[in-house]
């Protein structure tokens, strides 16, 4: 490697920001830079952002790919307000994303891309390079094609190749630029193209060319080191929020011996869980992609009824469509578990987008009384455990129960500490044993007598003697389980399966408070605004306001201290990624005057945004 | 025109005279309340494995009683659905010796009450859904011997999706299609099989869509076999489910089911003494198609089924032999004999083939991977990608 001459400036954290057309390859940019960082030690959260079209006609702004990612030797728990880099491939990559960068931020643009027609495509006036917008910022404009083509002009590749290879010297260059080793990378495109050693061999060569790039030029005033994060000793690994999930799954299984089935329908951002666990046979794991999202759920049930982890996923619009087969897990007091990977609303809405906005469909969306548990994963490494306790209250309580992630999680990146599955809370079975079931006097089972701790029911799959029983979504007598139009009956059955979701919380910890645990402002949340929310929560009480921050792992049932942790703060002020729909349950619940913070744009908050929301509720506007 | 199109579409499917319907105010019994039917004898096997087969010595042999629930019967008095759960009862004794092991999964509808007096495991679940039950569970427990009961709108309706998924997936179930062309429980809708013209009470000036073809829809779907019975022929009906219980895949039964409440007579033509003869045929496999008491066969002209007289020159040996492997035969059937008032209509079973089942290539894709791979180890998993140390 060429003596650095570039000098080495620290800096504690950065954002940048890869941007180009889908076809650019950006995601593949995006990720490989993230694994750098990840095994360069930094703590990191990513934030990728796709158009819901596959192949968007080629340079306009409806087709830019965004790859976001913020790290840093502190603790990281946002993808990042503001961009120090922004890595431009085109113009109208360069126009959907330039409101992002800071003032006196870098941005590296494909001048080779800011021909005439492409600002055509992008809808620009002028080029922005050439017009004078871009003063405020520090500009590199790289002729990144031609640069891509001359280093391989003996490659014997078509230049349509060689063209889909200038992301490596983007990335190449990215990785000098903030001292990122390069082997990662050079690893991943040695497995990824083993079999096209062409294709490998130009993407290697461009890779080294960009990381060698900087140097020769001069471009850069200074390179900049972000040293290692002060991450807990522990085994770690990069993970997104799907892959974290179904690896709960798998845990879940394993953990409690019961087989995995796993029935889904494809759907925008949920579908890379079928993709992962399918992978999964040797862990006896079986998938089933039904005909439609309604075949899903059914089969996830008529798997728990034969003792099964039945387990379904969606987004938004599936969950709609399994509601009344989950209505029938909740009659039947079958275990299931349902996924929703949240996305913007309503009805087909923006599938790429982030929204916090099933919840109450969660709740409450189904006919009848028909409570079921909710939870939500807070971070793409904590799908992990959610999903792990999910499946074991679903077991434990003879419920389905729905765990809401959303597309930012379940497509967001972070170091995740690898648990060791010894350590995870025990997987209790327990299965009706035909020698100890409660039996009417003819020795019939009785399928709805209850545990009285739990109030589950005796969950008993088929292939047992003497534990023959039928299900079904018609009212059960309280004790056989057999057809009942009674009224009495009708009401004990209502309140019972109220009162066993409502039991669950006897079981959680106490809820935990960040920061001052009692004051001016409680900043409350749920999902993926854990990070944004505790950046927030940081930087408020750093200027003088008492502020705690709760987040709740349970939609329902609440913690039964939920109310006492409102209490001790003057003001509770509640940030959702929907039109305030955790204010309306903890309203409905507590009587409260809470405050919402209501933000439905398809992107997650940004810290700034919350802290604002902080100091006006602080101030009593 | 269809045949059904003839007398019995005059006739307005008026409410009854007594509300007859199953729905009751009354609260049932629990299902076990009748009789003084012992316990039965607990078993050490308390948790089911996929593979499954706990040992099967000295287990008693089962009878007709030991499949009925206790629970009240509530279909209509005169139903043609008491007839099927008759046979289903009564055959079960022959096909099984693990009562256990037996699980019906039914929709919604009058029909699907069935599970409810079956005296083995069952869910009655949700209006079209009972293939999405029955496939979660049959993929996951193959070893189950899992039987759907489902009807004309349960499953050509609103589950006519799932209907044809299940068949083409050759899911190793039994259907059992209770076909009575109407709607009974929501009293008496005309419904997907329901013949053009139909007067109902969501219907008062006749019905304007045309119906399914049943068969032909499943055929439609690659299903693997065929069969078409009565409900009025009892021993025809248990061969029939017999054969449907032998077949590896989805072993598709229609049950022609007189309701005589809102439909009564919709297949009389096929079931009463003066008319049956003329107007069915019984396909055994490589018997010639004949019916009418001998009287008349069955001819392909071409590829055109043609009535033959066989007391008029024409013999048996002129007439069609049924092979039930050939699918092309079992086009032109559910084809030529379906909307022809000339022709009779085909009961016993039209087709059948072998190919394997849904549930058998999971259990022997998950097989092959885990014998491949190894069983999966979970901290490995967890491992599986670049990791790094923090001390
Ligand atoms: S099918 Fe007809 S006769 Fe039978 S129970 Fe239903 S309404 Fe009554």
């Amino acid at each position: 490697m060429s003596a650095t001459t570039t000098p080495i400036q620290q800096v504690s954290d950065v954002t940048i920001l890869f941007a180009g057309d889908s076809g650019d390859g950006m995601q593949l940019t995006g990720s490989q830079f993230t694994l750098a960082t990840a095994l360069a030690r930094n703590d990191l959260a990513t934030l990728p952002d796709f158009p819901a079209e596959i192949r968007a006609p080629a340079g306009t702004t409806y087709g830019v790919s965004g790859f976001q990612l913020h790290f840093g030797e502190v603790a990281i728990h946002t993808p990042g307000d503001e961009v120090d880099l922004l890595v431009a491939m085109n113009p109208a990559a360069l126009k959907m994303n330039l409101d992002r960068v800071r003032i006196g931020g870098a941005i590296i643009a494909n001048i080779d891309s800011f021909k005439q027609r492409d600002l055509d495509l992008a809808r620009s006036d002028s080029n922005p390079l050439e017009d004078g917008s871009l003063s405020g910022y520090e500009v590199v404009a790289l002729e990144l094609t031609k640069l891509t083509r001359e280093a391989l002009k003996d490659s014997g590749l078509s230049t349509k190749d060689i063209d889909r290879s200038k992301n490596m010297f983007a990335l190449g260059l990215a990785l000098w630029l903030y001292t990122r080793p390069i082997e990662p990378a050079r690893e991943w495109l040695k497995g990824k193209f083993a079999k096209k050693e062409m294709i490998r061999d130009a993407n290697l060569l461009v890779l080294d060319k960009g990381y060698h790039y900087g140097e020769t030029v001069e471009a850069f005033a200074a390179r900049y080191e972000v040293a290692p994060a002060k991450l807990e000793p522990g085994t770690y690994r990069s993970i997104r929020g799907n892959e974290a999930l179904a690896l709960g799954l798998v845990a879940a299984t394993t953990k409690s011996g019961l087989g995995l089935f796993y029935g889904s329908y494809p759907i925008t951002p949920a579908s890379e869980l079928l993709h992962a666990l399918s992978k999964y046979k040797d862990f006896g794991v079986r998938t089933f992609q039904a005909e439609d999202e309604i075949a899903a759920a059914g089969s996830a049930l008529g798997a728990a009824f034969g003792g099964q982890l039945g387990v379904t996923a969606t987004s938004g619009p599936g969950l709609a469509l399994k509601g009344e087969t989950i209505g029938l897990a909740m009659m039947t007091e079958l275990p299931m578990v349902i996924v929703d990977v949240q996305r913007a609303g309503p009805s087909t809405g923006m599938p790429t987008k982030t929204e916090q906005s099933d919840l109450l469909m969660a709740v409450y969306g189904r006919n009848g009384e028909a409570p079921i548990p909710v939870l939500a994963a807070r971070t793409p490494g904590d799908c992990f455990e959610a999903a792990y306790e999910a499946a074991r209250v679903a077991v434990k309580y003879t419920t389905p129960v729905i765990l809401l992630s959303d597309g930012y999680l379940g497509n967001g990146a972070e170091p995740w500490q690898i648990p060791d599955p010894d350590s995870l809370k025990p997987f209790e079975v327990r299965l009706a044993n035909p020698d100890s079931v409660a039996r009417d006097d003819d020795g019939a089972f009785l399928p709805y007598v209850r545990d009285e701790v739990t109030n589950a029911r005796p969950w008993a799959p088929p292939g047992v003697a003497g534990l023959e029983h039928r299900l079904g979504g018609l009212e059960k007598d309280a004790r056989s389980g057999g057809v009942s139009y009674d009224p009495e009956n009708h009401q004990y059955m209502t309140d019972i399966r109220a009162a066993k979701v409502a039991g669950i919380a006897n079981e959680f910890r106490p809820l935990e408070v960040e920061g001052d645990q009692e004051g001016d402002v409680l900043v409350l949340g749920w999902g993926s605004t854990y990070g944004t929310i505790k950046a927030a929560v940081d930087r408020a009480r750093s200027q003088g306001l008492r502020v705690g921050h709760a987040h709740l792992r349970w939609l329902n049932p609440f913690p039964n201290d939920l109310g006492a942790v409102l209490s001790k703060f003057s003001e509770v002020l509640i940030p959702e990624l929907n039109h305030g729909q955790l204010v309306r349950l903890i309203r409905e619940r507590f009587l409260l005057p809470v405050k919402s913070l209501a933000k439905i744009q398809g992107v997650p908050f940004k810290t700034s945004e919350i802290e604002e929301a902080i100091h006006q509720t602080a101030s009593g506007n | 025109m269809s045949d059904n199109n003839k007398p019995k579409g005059v006739k307005p499917a008026g409410l009854p005279k007594k509300a007859a319907g199953p729905k009751g105010a009354k609260p049932a019994r629990p299902p076990a309340k009748l009789g003084s039917r012992p316990a039965a004898p607990p078993k050490a096997r308390i948790v089911p494995t996929p593979s499954g087969d706990g040992d099967s010595t000295a287990l008693p042999v089962l009878t007709k009683k030991d499949f009925d629930s206790g629970a009240d019967v509530r279909w209509c008095p005169g139903c043609g659905d008491y007839a099927i759960l008759a046979a289903v009862q009564r055959v079960l004794p022959e096909l099984t010796e693990k009562k256990e092991d037996v699980v019906f999964i039914s929709g919604i509808g009058c029909s699907s009450r069935f599970p409810y007096y079956m005296n083995t495991y069952g869910v009655h679940s949700i209006h079209g859904r009972a293939p999405t039950l029955a496939t979660g569970l049959k993929a996951s427990r193959p070893e189950l011997d899992v039987w759907v009961i489902t009807g004309d709108g349960d499953s050509l309706s609103i589950g006519a999706g799932h209907f044809t998924h299940v068949l083409r997936r050759n899911l190793n179930v039994q259907i059992i299609l209770f076909n009575n062309q109407i709607y009974g429980l929501t009293k008496g809708q005309y419904s997907p099989t329901s013949e053009v013209g139909k007067v109902t009470s969501s219907t008062p000036y006749g019905s304007l869509d045309h119906p399914f073809n049943p068969l032909g829809l499943a055929l439609g779907a690659d299903a693997t076999f065929l069969a078409r019975t009565l409900d009025r022929d009892p021993k025809h009906m248990q061969a029939i489910l017999r054969r449907s219980h032998a077949h590896q895949g989805t072993g598709l039964v229609e049950v022609y089911q007189n309701c005589n409440i809102f439909n009564d007579g919709a297949f009389f033509t096929y079931t009463e003494r003066d008319s049956k003869a003329l107007n069915c045929v019984f396909l055994e496999h490589g018997e010639p198609l004949v019916y009418d008491e001998g009287k008349k066969g069955l001819k392909l002209d071409g590829l055109k089924l043609r009535s033959i007289d066989l007391t008029n020159g024409s013999s048996t040996s002129d007439c069609l032999v049924h092979d039930e492997k050939d699918r092309t035969l079992a086009q032109i059937y559910t084809q030529q004999l379906m909307w022809n008032d000339d022709l009779p209509r085909p009961f016993g079973v039209i087709y059948t083939e072998d190919r394997p089942t849904y549930d058998s290539l999971l259990q022997a894709q998950v097989d092959e991977v885990t014998s491949k791979k190894g069983k999966g180890d979970l901290n490995a998993l967890l491992h599986a990608a670049n990791t790094w140390v923090i001390e």
